[in-house]
């Protein structure tokens, strides 16, 4: 394949470096995405795409400040032998509108796997999540991987999720030339600023009158440690990761040693819906569904076939949503 | 809201103690003795994964226990013959309110060595009604799914299934000691997980609440199963259930082998079995007893 393009400007790298090794990075400049920067960076070449700058960049990582629906992603496959792409450039964020999320997560996506399969990468890294199976009245305790994905059903608006999940399913088996890997995590708890971890660090932490799920969470660094395991070579496949052993919400905000306040469902239902139209609010009113049922997944072929064990005790994952910064 | 919070957990905390003493005074030391003894397999958090707290789950053995010995003065026949390790109870199923599972319950908790912890399966729309899934979880009734079963059965735990699910509770009085068709996924699990099935058979369930019809367009409109018609309700102290002598047996355990993705008609045949045990285990029980109440 010709390089005639110019490709943009890289950083000088070590002649001797093994180019073999080289890593991108989608959606780098999130919380999670900058831990596994500076997880890999000391072993592994890593290419960071992301439209949002990365402002305390270690040296070594390249950084593409592009948007992945931007036909210049394609430079990044173009110049060098690539042997991961690891894809965390989901947008998850509950204001930007649908269509936005559509192009973002879905277009994008299917971009990146055009490139993932023209340029025959070896291994792709999809980071999905346990909400694509989403918390209802009738499911099992611990949910394997083959269960269906129902998120969608009372939850419009991450249905781009599953698809991204789906999407990623289909690449598995049209092309088995490169070796996917759908990683699936219950409720991310750290400095992200996920839903979860927004909710655990209100101050006042509203519960559902009369319904106590049992949760699942998982540390932030836990699931960095689980996505370098999906990196080994030979590793593929969809796997859940769970973190330490599921406790009743009550018991986790307990943890944290923070108020909580008891609403009825329906009317906390009604409540959120009006405060998040007024914009009071960034919790869309369906994700009240985790608060009332189980959305719990059995993490055992993770244990097994990749080896995952989280090394974060439950204390420490749920405080984690007040530590700053790392 | 916070600064009334250390008040009411002494004031529950002080409730709770009591509620222990007394539970103590009335059920004797054994009880305590055989709560001790039950094995539970808890996570370091004093939870299961299922949600069962034993903290709760003493609170509803107690009650279970109470109607056991005082309320409904249990006669229990063969449940020293029910195996040790995972097992599947199959009952008939009636009463309107599931006492009979939790006298079942008590049965194997008071009346056997070991004392054994039993799990039963609840339906699905419970889970949507609040404190009533609570509850649930916490004392360790699971959500009617297959794949909690067998979960449960690998972990070695006794199971008790109504096959004739929410058909069976509610049946009208005419209808009584009359088995409703079975189900057939427990035989499906007991083939696949090759789990010894036991037959229970439970009398007096059926005179607590006489129940002479159902209105399926209310229960539609309330989104439950059945809306049952009882006139016992409208009577003073009529919304207890009538203090009926119950009596349980349980059968010698059957296994079953075979593919457990066979079709219908073949699982058919090894259900009708069960059933069939199952009901001429009731009719002896009914011909058995001299009196409804005593």
């Amino acid at each position: 394949m010709p390089t005639t393009r110019s490709s943009p400007p890289r950083a000088p790298r070590d002649p001797n470096a093994p180019r073999a090794d080289t890593v991108v990075v989608t959606g780098i400049c999130g919380r999670l995405g900058k831990r596994l920067a500076r997880r890999l960076h000391r072993e592994r070449r890593v290419i960071g795409v992301d439209r949002r700058p990365f402002l305390d960049k270690p040296k070594d990582i390249e950084h593409l400040e592009i948007d992945i629906r931007r036909k210049k992603l394609k430079d990044v496959f173009r110049g060098d032998d690539i042997a991961a792409v690891v894809h965390l450039g989901v947008m998850h964020d509950p204001r930007a509108s649908a269509a936005d999320h559509h192009s973002w997560n879905v277009a994008g996506f299917a971009k990146l796997l055009e490139y993932v399969a023209g340029f025959r990468i070896p291994k792709l890294v999809v980071l999905s999540s346990a909400n694509v199976y989403g918390p209802q009245p009738d499911n099992a305790q611990f949910l394997a991987e083959e269960a269906p994905l129902l998120g969608g059903q009372n939850f419009s608006e991450i249905r781009d999720l599953i698809e991204v999940d789906m999407l990623a399913q289909s690449f598995f088996w049209k092309h088995p030339e490169t070796e996917t890997v759908i990683l699936r995590p219950v409720h991310i708890l750290g400095t992200v600023r996920n839903a979860p971890s927004n909710f655990l660090r209100l101050p006042t932490i509203p519960t559902a009158l009369g319904f106590d799920p049992m949760v699942q969470v998982v540390h932030e660094a836990d699931v960095v440690h689980a996505l370098t395991l999906a990196l080994r070579p030979g590793v593929r496949g969809i796997f859940n990761l769970a973190g330490p052993e599921p406790l009743p919400l009550s018991r986790v905000i307990r943890i944290l040693d923070r108020p909580s306040v008891p609403v009825p469902a329906t009317l906390g239902r009604l409540l959120l819906k009006r405060m998040w139209t007024l914009r009071l609010t960034n919790f869309p009113p369906p994700e009240i569904d985790h608060i009332r049922y189980v959305c719990m997944v059995d993490d055992s072929r993770a244990r097994e076939v990749l080896g995952f064990r989280p090394a974060h005790s439950i204390e420490e994952t749920v405080r984690a949503v007040d530590t700053e910064r790392w | 809201m916070a600064r009334f919070a250390p008040l009411a957990r002494r004031l529950i905390g002080d409730a709770a103690s009591r509620v222990d003493d007394w539970m103590t005074a009335l059920l004797g030391e054994e009880f305590s003795a055989r709560l001790a003894r039950v094995p539970v397999a808890l996570g370091h958090a004093g939870v299961d994964p299922f949600g069962l707290d034993p903290k709760w789950a003493k609170y509803a053995l107690a009650s279970a226990a109470f109607l056991h010995r005082y309320y409904f003065r249990t006669d229990v026949f063969g449940a020293e013959g029910v195996p040790s390790g995972k097992v599947l109870l199959i009952s008939n199923h009636s009463g309107q309110v599931p006492i009979d599972g939790a006298l079942i319950g008590a049965a194997l908790f008071m009346d056997v060595e070991p004392p054994r912890f039993i799990r039963a399966m609840v339906e699905k729309w419970t889970q949507t009604l609040p404190f009533v899934s609570l509850l649930f979880s916490r004392v360790g009734q699971v959500v009617g799914v297959p794949e909690n079963a067998k979960r449960l059965l690998e972990q070695g735990e006794a199971l008790l299934v109504f096959p004739e699910g929410a058909r069976g509770i509610a049946k009208t009085f005419d209808k009584r000691y009359q088995l409703t068709d079975f189900g057939l996924g427990f035989m499906r699990l007991a083939i696949e997980t090759n789990t010894p099935i036991v037959p229970v058979a439970v009398i007096g369930g059926e005179e607590q609440y006489v129940s002479v019809g159902n209105l399926d367009r209310v229960a539609k409109m309330l989104r439950m199963p059945v809306f049952p018609i009882l006139p016992q309700l409208l009577l003073p102290g009529g919304q207890l259930p009538l203090p009926t002598k119950y009596r349980i047996y349980f059968g010698e355990p059957m296994t079953f082998v075979g593919d457990p993705d066979d079709d219908d008609a073949v699982i058919e045949d090894k259900v009708w079995l069960v059933r069939a045990t199952v009901q001429s285990m009731v009719n002896r029980g009914v011909k058995a007893r001299k009196h409804i109440f005593w």
